[in-house]
């Protein structure tokens, strides 16, 4: 039985995107046959975060409406085994994504694949509550910072009433926190929100902490999932979150800044 | 009380986010669920209770509830003390 997890967060530009490239790929690499899907329909994006734009040909509508069939319409990952996009399709028409046709679609994915990944796009419509709908478990994608958490409140509430799951009653979706885009130096200061004011408020289990960092623009520049750097921070904390989804313990790192020269000169 | 001292004894902005939150967080939630118009309700009722009682925008808590196949509407109006029958 594959797995369905919805990335997803209610505002945008908060990091949904990264988060749905690097957690795929992280899901691959430990060896489960893994998809990611693009539900930002009219703003296709995940392709050039995964490195494959110049390869799509059909996307998730041409499938749902029988214009291709999956295998014409996935894109085999080239670094990574396991791993297929399936992009999201350019038309403007947002009534393109209906709930019988995404079901569909998901379900037969679910024949070949043990975890689909649908990137949400932002907001709490059509193309955001379909992402959610089919979802076992949701990762709450957070910035630390006023509006990203309201909305992800709003977001934790529609999850846990206008799911699948929840309209048959049956156990409700997992849902967990990532919060991302995190300056541990800026929430020593008292200028941001830290991980426990964003926990205490939401009350979700927390999945992980990716802090704030320039590898995730090195990566997205290269069409890269910034998981393959392995040596950057934010990598590394992608690669600590999957590996919490898939049951193992870990601590959270890059939760307290490292300190620079200066930093250490003086302690403080 | 110094220039220094002024800006520490200033909450922090974080701090205030927080409680800035905790608190639109918990009014949302508390109408979550419910029909579109249960805000809007909400806003109305205060109007009508305020032309008979002086009460604050946080006194008057509304709720739906659902109880098997009924859906219970419940109205929770906290009055300030004086508020007897003055007039
Ligand atoms: N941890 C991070 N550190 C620095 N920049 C980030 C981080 N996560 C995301 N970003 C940047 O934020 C922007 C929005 O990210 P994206 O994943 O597209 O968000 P969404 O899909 O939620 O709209 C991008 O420019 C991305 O490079
Ligand atoms: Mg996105």
């Amino acid at each position: 039985m594959a797995r369905i997890i919805v990335v997803t967060s209610g505002k945008g530009g908060v990091g949904k995107t990264t988060t749905s490239a690097a957690f795929a790929t992280g899901l691959a690499l430990a060896g489960h046959k893994t998809v990611v899907i693009d539900f930002d329909v009219g703003l296709r994006n995940l392709d050039l975060i995964m490195g494959c734009e110049r390869r799509v040909v059909y996307d998730f509508v041409n499938v749902i409406n029988g214009e291709a069939n999956l295998n014409q319409a996935l894109i085999k990952d080239k670094r990574v085994d396991n791993l297929c996009i399936l992009p999201a399709s350019q038309t403007r028409d947002k009534e393109a994504l209906t709930q019988e046709g995404v079901g569909r679609v998901l379900e037969e994915l679910a024949k070949d694949f043990d975890y689909i990944v649908c990137d949400s796009p932002a907001g709490i419509e059509r193309g955001a509550l379909m992402a959610a709908y089919y979802a076992d478990d949701a990762i709450v994608v957070t910035n630390p910072e006023v509006s990203s958490v309201r909305d992800s409140d709003r977001i934790i509430g529609i999850l846990s009433s206008k799911t699948r799951r929840a309209e048959r009653g049956e156990e409700p979706v997992t849902v967990k926190l990532l919060i991302t885009r995190y300056a541990p130096g800026r929430v020593q200061k008292g200028e941001m929100l830290s991980v426990n004011d964003v926990q205490e408020i939401l009350a979700i289990d927390l999945l992980g902490v990716i802090p704030e960092s320039k590898a995730v623009l090195q990566a997205s520049n290269q069409g890269q999932p910034v998981i393959l750097d392995t040596a950057s921070d934010a990598g590394q904390a992608y690669q600590d979150a999957v590996a919490r989804y898939l049951g193992e313990e870990r601590p959270h790192r890059f939760l307290t800044e490292k300190k620079g020269f200066l930093g250490r000169l003086f302690g403080s | 009380m110094s220039f220094l001292d002024y800006f520490r004894q200033k909450k922090s902005t974080a701090a205030v986010a927080k409680e800035r939150l905790q608190i639109i967080v918990a009014r949302e939630r508390a109408t979550r669920g419910g029909p579109d118009y249960l805000p809007q309700l909400q806003e109305e009722l205060l109007l009508v209770i305020r032309k008979y009682v002086h009460v604050d925008p946080d006194a008057v808590k509304i709720q739906l509830d659902k109880e098997g196949d009924c859906e219970i509407l419940e109205l929770n109006v906290t009055l300030p003390e004086s508020s007897g029958r003055a007039s």
